[in-house]
């Protein structure tokens, strides 16, 4: 007897495998864990305006690259320009034309998908800083004020919350009314800390808002400690930001750039919608040809055939349970499957009494068939094409009466069905209506509780979208092949070896 | 409480079927020797081969046109029995304890019509009771003359003697008596009554039917509890030597009491069932893993009847 052990580090890893395989589907590509889930989505369009000045344009215009936000889509109109999108780290639109003349409108429309991850992190600390150097009629008051908070603060980051209070307090001191008469709040709050040599950078930002029009990027600063750029609303005194902030730009260059036209300016206006959570992820997956491993790479009819045959392995890890820790017998091993399967098609009380109704009449020509004396195959043939003409004649009936349930038994399998029929037959010749009864009523409840595991809309949306949840299953039918233990029924059976100890 | 919990099961050491599949006939029985009980035509000729009786063969039916010629091959025979080579769980086994001008009839006096011999012997064929609905041949063979010490212990059948061999020793053993429930039928699950046997004397110790412990045969009221197997050692020794026969180290072994040719092997069984347990009112799992516990060199079939003997004596529980 060799050892188990291989067997069980293989299990472990096919579960591991599988469940890893789930979570990053779920975590990486955004796929719901549930079926229905919903997201917000933002459609953002951005209107470039400038007047045109008879000589060659060129426009240079920052795009989001904002890890809180998915891009899920993005186009541009601008009819007669010529556009080209880097997609370095610094996300640009460019565009251009020989000449242009009059006022101009150039679009660039996004969709953004909230991620959730708000932390901008960069592993790679910034140069340092060049200090800043305060005109001479600031430098005192300015120096002044800096000296006093450097002094009550310990970190990059206590220093900048401690200015951004100072700059907000409302009882300023004569230095800082000083400093904010010459200077924007913000930019004053950028020269304080770089005056210090701390790493910040000047930031845009858009907050959206359903249904706004005509909105304008804010600034903010951008305070960098121990791997992330902190951010520092300060008109708002503000430290840290929500997800209704799209940064739209924050490498430290500038949102908008027109060459060869004036009085140029970016307007902005957005809408909130909400769509399937799957639908979304599924979007993403296209514009990023992340498609690896998904069903949904393949054409739509392919999908809801796969959609069908990844069932199986769910029916098939019941019928597993169902014998071999709880021992029930059916008759035929995976016929209560396919069952099943047929169930899905015409719904569980129907396929019941269409199963039921079939199974019967197939009884009873099987019962003549068998005074003929035919052989094997041909009574099976002849029973397969009675099932079909069975099966035309319900569908026809239910037609006639209008009932529209009855015309999906066209989904029983005929052969399987034949082969239910003949063995129920010989049983009953052989043990009598009891056992056909038992065997029957066995498949029968073992094709219901498959047909309610794989009805279940969960079930439908896990063995479809998360592929790793089939070695998972793959895992449990391998570990319970090596179970020894009584089944449930056993425990009845051999009740009298304990009964009378 | 109609269930017994788990452990008390366990520590009856009963054996169970998913046990039973994976740690004996899983480890024991190697696939390539399972054609030699699978198919009864080459246990018969291998138990011929080692000096084992079986009851004899009056012919075999391998292709649909020749089943005519059963009426001919069974010609002067007082019964026989038609069954299929590859069959499983007594199924298809066609019982004729009566020929009367060519006419035939079951144990229970029904008449059998050529019809009805025909279609049975054709379904054989098509493999309609092999394993796997594979294509079949028919056996056709001379009745057992049974034994009369049996009469009244079982009703219109051949009451057989079921031995559970593991590695060559035989383990736990049973007495099958067909009912009329059972249709002259020796299988537990159709409703025969199973007797549990002592290993050292052959006597009854427990009997059962439909799993539910009884003391008289239903039809016949013959007490079951002084039942005692004659040809006891001989059984014993035909059962242990088929272990050598076939190779298989957990084998159920069944057998037959003729008149005048004294024990018979019928069939041999690669996946022997669990219900000799309920028979015996004993859990088989002791005995099995005494056996696996056995170091030493390998034991003659004389030994290991002898040290089973010894070591699966037992008391009866009536």
């Amino acid at each position: 007897m060799h050892s188990r052990k291989p067997f069980y580090i293989f299990v472990i890893l096919l579960f591991i495998a599988g469940i890893g395989a789930s979570i990053y589907r779920g975590i990486e590509h955004s796929v719901p864990f549930l079926p229905g889930e919903q997201v917000q989505s933002w459609a953002i369009d951005a209107k470039i305006s400038f007047n045109g000045t008879n000589n060659p344009a060129e426009i240079h215009f920052a795009l989001p690259n904002d890890p809180a936000f998915d891009i899920l889509v993005e186009n541009t109109t601008s009819p007669g320009y010529g556009l080209t999108i880097s997609d370095d780290v610094n996300r640009k639109a460019v565009w251009s034309k020989r000449e242009t003349s009059g006022p101009q409108s150039l679009f660039y429309r996004v969709t953004l998908v909230p991620t959730g991850n708000l932390d901008i992190k960069d592993d790679i600390e910034p140069a340092d800083t060049e200090l800043y150097q305060w005109p001479v009629t600031e430098q005192a008051a300015a120096e002044q004020i800096v000296g006093e908070v450097w002094e009550r603060s310990a970190t990059n980051l206590s220093f900048a919350k401690q200015l951004m209070q100072l700059l907000n307090d409302d009882n300023q001191s004569q230095n800082m009314a000083l400093l904010l008469s010459t200077n924007s709040a913000t930019n004053l709050f950028l020269h304080m800390l770089h005056s210090k040599g701390v790493p910040a950078r000047k930031v845009s930002g858009l907050l959206l808002e359903d249904q706004r029009r005509r909105q304008q990027l804010s600034s903010y600063i951008q305070v960098y400690q121990d791997g992330v750029w902190h951010l520092f609303d300060i008109h708002n005194n503000k430290q840290g930001r929500d997800n209704k902030l799209v940064l739209w730009e924050y490498a430290g260059g500038s949102v908008l750039d027109v060459m060869g036209g004036t009085n140029s300016q970016v307007n902005f206006s957005m809408l909130q919608d909400t769509r399937s959570a799957l639908a979304t992820s599924i979007d993403m997956m296209m514009t990023e040809d992340a498609l690896d491993f998904s069903l949904y790479q393949l054409p739509l009819e392919e999908q809801s055939l796969f959609k069908g045959i990844l069932l199986i392995p769910i029916g098939v890890l019941v019928v597993v349970f169902l014998r071999v820790i709880v021992g029930i017998k059916t008759s035929g091993t995976f016929m209560p499957v396919l069952i099943a399967m047929a169930f899905i098609q015409t719904t569980l009380i129907t396929g019941l009494i269409g199963f039921l109704l079939i199974v019967a009449f197939g009884l009873m020509i099987r019962s003549y068939l068998s005074t003929l004396n035919l052989l094997l195959i041909s009574r099976i043939s002849a029973v397969i094409i009675v099932v079909i003409f069975i099966i035309g004649l319900f569908t026809l009936i239910s037609f006639k009466l209008g009932l529209s349930e009855g015309l999906t038994v066209t989904f029983f399998p005929m052969i399987i069905l034949a082969w239910t029929i003949e063995r129920m037959s010989i049983l009953w010749e052989e043990e009598g209506p009891k056992k056909v009864f038992v065997a029957g009523g066995g498949s029968l409840f073992v094709a219901t509780i498959a047909y309610l595991a794989m009805s279940n809309s969960i079930v439908q949306h896990w063995v479809f979208n998360f592929l790793g949840i089939h070695l998972v299953i793959l895992a449990t039918v391998l570990v319970m092949g090596q179970y020894t233990g009584y089944r449930l029924t056993e425990l009845k059976r051999f009740k009298p070896l304990v009964g009378e100890k | 409480m109609n269930y017994a919990w788990p452990w008390e099961l366990s520590r009856a050491g009963v054996l169970n079927m998913n046990k039973r599949n994976i740690s004996y006939i899983g480890r024991y029985n190697q696939r390539k020797f399972y054609k030699r009980v699978d198919d009864k035509l080459i246990t018969k000729e291998l138990a011929l081969a080692n000096n084992i009786a079986v009851p004899d063969l009056i012919g075999v039916v391998k292709e649909q046109h020749t089943i005519e010629e059963i009426p001919a091959m069974v010609e002067g025979r007082s019964g026989f029995v038609i069954k299929p080579a590859k069959g499983s769980g007594g199924k298809g086994i066609m019982v004729i304890t009566k020929v009367d001008n060519g006419r035939y009839y079951k144990p229970s006096g029904d008449e059998v019509t050529h019809n009805e011999i025909y279609r049975h012997v054709s379904n054989t064929l098509s493999g309609l009771f092999s394993l796997g609905g594979k294509p079949d041949v028919a056996i056709v063979e001379g009745l057992i003359e049974f034994d009369p010490v049996f009469d009244g212990v079982s009703y219109e059948g051949v009451p057989d003697i079921r031995l559970i061999v593991f590695k060559g020793f035989p383990i736990m053993g049973m007495l099958r008596c067909s009912t009329a429930a059972s249709d002259g039928k020796a299988n537990l699950h159709q409703g025969a009554v199973g007797v549990g046997l002592d290993i050292a004397t052959g006597k009854s110790l427990h009997a059962v039917q439909f799993d539910v412990p009884v003391d008289k045969h239903p039809d016949t009221h013959f007490p079951l509890s002084n039942i005692a197997v004659p040809h006891w050692e001989t059984l014993l020794h035909t059962a242990s030597s088929a272990y050598e026969m076939c190779e298989l180290g957990y084998l159920g072994t069944d057998m037959v009491l003729d008149k005048k040719r004294g024990p018979l092997l019928l069939e041999l069984n690669a996946r022997p069932g669990l219900t000799i347990q309920i028979a015996n009112g004993k859990g088989i799992l002791p005995r099995l893993k005494h056996v696996e516990s056995l170091k030493g060199p390998t034991m003659s079939v004389e030994e290991r009847v002898a040290y089973a003997k010894k070591h699966f004596c037992d008391k009866p529980l009536f």
